[in-house]
């Protein structure tokens, strides 16, 4: 609890400023209707619009805040077509698409860091996948994901693969490679006399890799799939942007750009940040349990 | 005071070694010839690069000499090592973190298929041995690097090899922890009965340790002297002021001496 105070100074500096700079980005807007209107504003009548525009172009927080509630609790709870009178989530609601990007996110997490771990026990063990696997591996990487994002779609569209599949390796795509780059340098950890010591026990190379490697992988593991479950969330809201996706995150960020629904999409935009934030705290709570159960107190 | 005819423990007969670096050759090992037998306490003793340590890593085959023979309980080096000959114990203590002092012991016993029942008999055993009964459940951070350092002799007890293998064990110790170290290092060989090589920097250790004592020198690494010490296998501490200890002192000290001065 004694470190909630300074993120609380944070928060409330970074929502002063948010406020700050609706004022400026909106004033034109509520200038131009009140001379329309052949109407004179004062100050704080300018500065109580700029707050409470339909369609402004900095949302100010509050609005952003009442879109995310109303949006999922009120949507779901009350909504002709929400979860409390219809018994499924309502097409209208955040947590309906929440949900649809997460279960690509964690599919093509889970694929991600399976292909990552594979990918890198074999750099580590085999001559052949060290001097070859790493540099297609960063290449991958080097290519924007807008541009591949759609290619991949069509391409699994045109053999019958839609829906939550494309998305997912998607994710898988971007997610994939921090495990590489982590699990190396993890499964690599151990100083020579450590591994001279398995020798003088004669272990074979499984028992190298299930009592030393492995267990001195741990932390890296932990750190590497922190960053693999955040770009894999990217990567499905990514993969929904070019397909016109009707469902996701993504798509909500589509249709909000398409009708200039701003309020829209910075509460889906909050949305997948709160959902990356989550993920990410639940790894880093599977860790501290991990590594203390192993007597690594992190 | 020894049996000598029976065939020695380990034998090296005209080793060499040369590492290829990016400076050219480096004669580890230059003719090295000994015989070490059953039960001795072997001292190697000399300056960095003398190839003491090498030395040890070829017995435990860690390290292949260039030519020469060299054979372990009567096989090559990697026969005895697959024969789980020796135990071997490093520089750091080198335990798992994430392991208990109890489950860094049962390690090679895990790796050598003992029996769950055998295993927990066998840890006991041990930490019994190193006086570190009552700190099998507590994580290597809990403990003093002495401390630490005798968990890692238990785990190279723990298997019952013949040979016991020590590269500088105490060397990053202080000086009183090591004196005490030393101590019960001794009446842990007598009790166990084992054959010993222990590699060490420091003269008093090795003088109050050994049985043997082999003083070698760099550049190449080289035999320059081997001393069998006339001490009596019982040696409390205050052995180190008797006239005998002084005199071996003193000659280990002029071996090391002439080493450098063929430099």
């Amino acid at each position: 609890m004694r470190n909630l105070f300074p993120v609380l100074i944070v928060t409330a500096f970074l929502i002063a400023l948010w406020y700050a700079a609706v004022i400026p980005m909106n004033a034109q807007w509520a200038q131009d209707q009140a001379r329309r209107a052949g109407q004179d504003l004062s100050f704080s009548a300018l500065v109580a619009d700029t707050m409470r525009q339909q369609r402004p172009r900095l949302p100010a927080p509050h609005q952003v805040a009442g879109e995310l509630w109303n949006s999922t609790v009120v949507e779901e709870m009350t909504g002709r077509r929400g979860w409390w009178n219809t018994g499924s989530l309502s097409n209208r609601s955040l947590i309906y698409h929440g949900w649809v990007t997460l279960s690509a996110t964690l599919l093509g997490f889970a694929i991600g860091s399976a292909l990552g771990i594979a990918l890198a026990v074999g750099i580590v063990h085999n001559r052949a996948m060290d001097a070859s696997v790493m540099p297609w591996a960063i290449a991958s990487q080097t290519i924007p994901i807008l541009a591949i994002a759609p290619m991949i779609i069509v391409v699994l569209n045109a053999v019958g693969v839609t829906g939550l599949i494309p998305k997912a390796i998607i994710s898988t795509y971007l997610s994939f490679f921090p495990v590489v780059v982590g699990m190396v340098k993890g499964l690599r950890a151990p100083d020579q006399m450590q591994l001279d010591l398995m020798k003088t026990y004669s272990a074979t190379g499984g028992q190298v890799f299930a009592k030393l490697r492995w267990p001195s992988a741990m932390p890296y593991l932990f750190a590497s799939l922190k960053v693999a479950i955040a770009a894999a969330l990217v990567g499905a809201i990514v993969a929904e942007l070019p397909t016109g996706a009707v469902a996701g995150l993504g798509a909500r960020l589509l249709s909000g750009s398409y009708y200039g629904q701003t309020v829209q999409i910075w509460s889906a935009l909050f949305a997948a940040a709160i959902l990356a934030a989550s993920m990410v705290a639940i790894i880093g709570l599977i860790q501290r349990v991990t590594l203390r159960r192993m007597g690594m107190a992190a | 005071m020894r049996d000598t005819t029976t065939a020695p423990v380990i034998s090296a007969q005209g080793l060499n070694l040369t590492f290829q670096t990016n400076d050219g050759p480096v004669h580890a090992l230059k003719d090295v010839t000994l015989d070490i037998a059953k039960g001795e306490f072997v001292s190697f003793i000399g300056p960095s690069g003398c190839g003491k340590t090498t030395f040890l890593r070829v017995i435990a085959d860690l390290e292949q000499p260039s030519s020469g023979t060299i054979t372990v309980n009567g096989m090559t080096p990697e026969a005895a090592r697959k024969a789980r000959a020796y135990g071997y114990v490093f520089q750091a203590a080198g335990l798992y973190p994430w392991r208990t002092i109890a489950g860094n012991v049962k390690l090679p016993l895990e790796i050598m298929g003992y029996s769950k029942a055998d295993q927990q008999a066998r840890v006991e055993k041990v930490l019994e041995l190193v006086e570190l009964s009552g700190f099998a459940r507590k994580f290597p951070w809990q403990l003093s690097g002495g401390m630490q350092q005798r968990a890692s002799i238990a785990r190279a007890l723990a298997f019952d090899a013949d040979i016991l293998l020590m590269d500088e064990p105490f060397g990053a110790l202080d000086e009183i922890v090591r004196d005490r170290l030393n101590e019960q290092l001794l009446a842990l060989w007598a009790r166990t009965e084992k054959t010993i090589g222990f590699v060490t920097h420091s003269i008093p250790e090795a003088v109050y340790l050994s049985t043997k004592i082999v003083v070698m020198s760099p550049r190449p690494g080289r035999i320059t002297d081997i001393i069998d010490s006339p001490l009596p296998r019982e040696r409390p501490l205050d052995i180190r002021d008797s006239p005998e200890f002084i005199e071996i002192s003193h000659r280990v000290r002029e071996g090391l001496r002439a080493g450098h001065l063929d430099d």
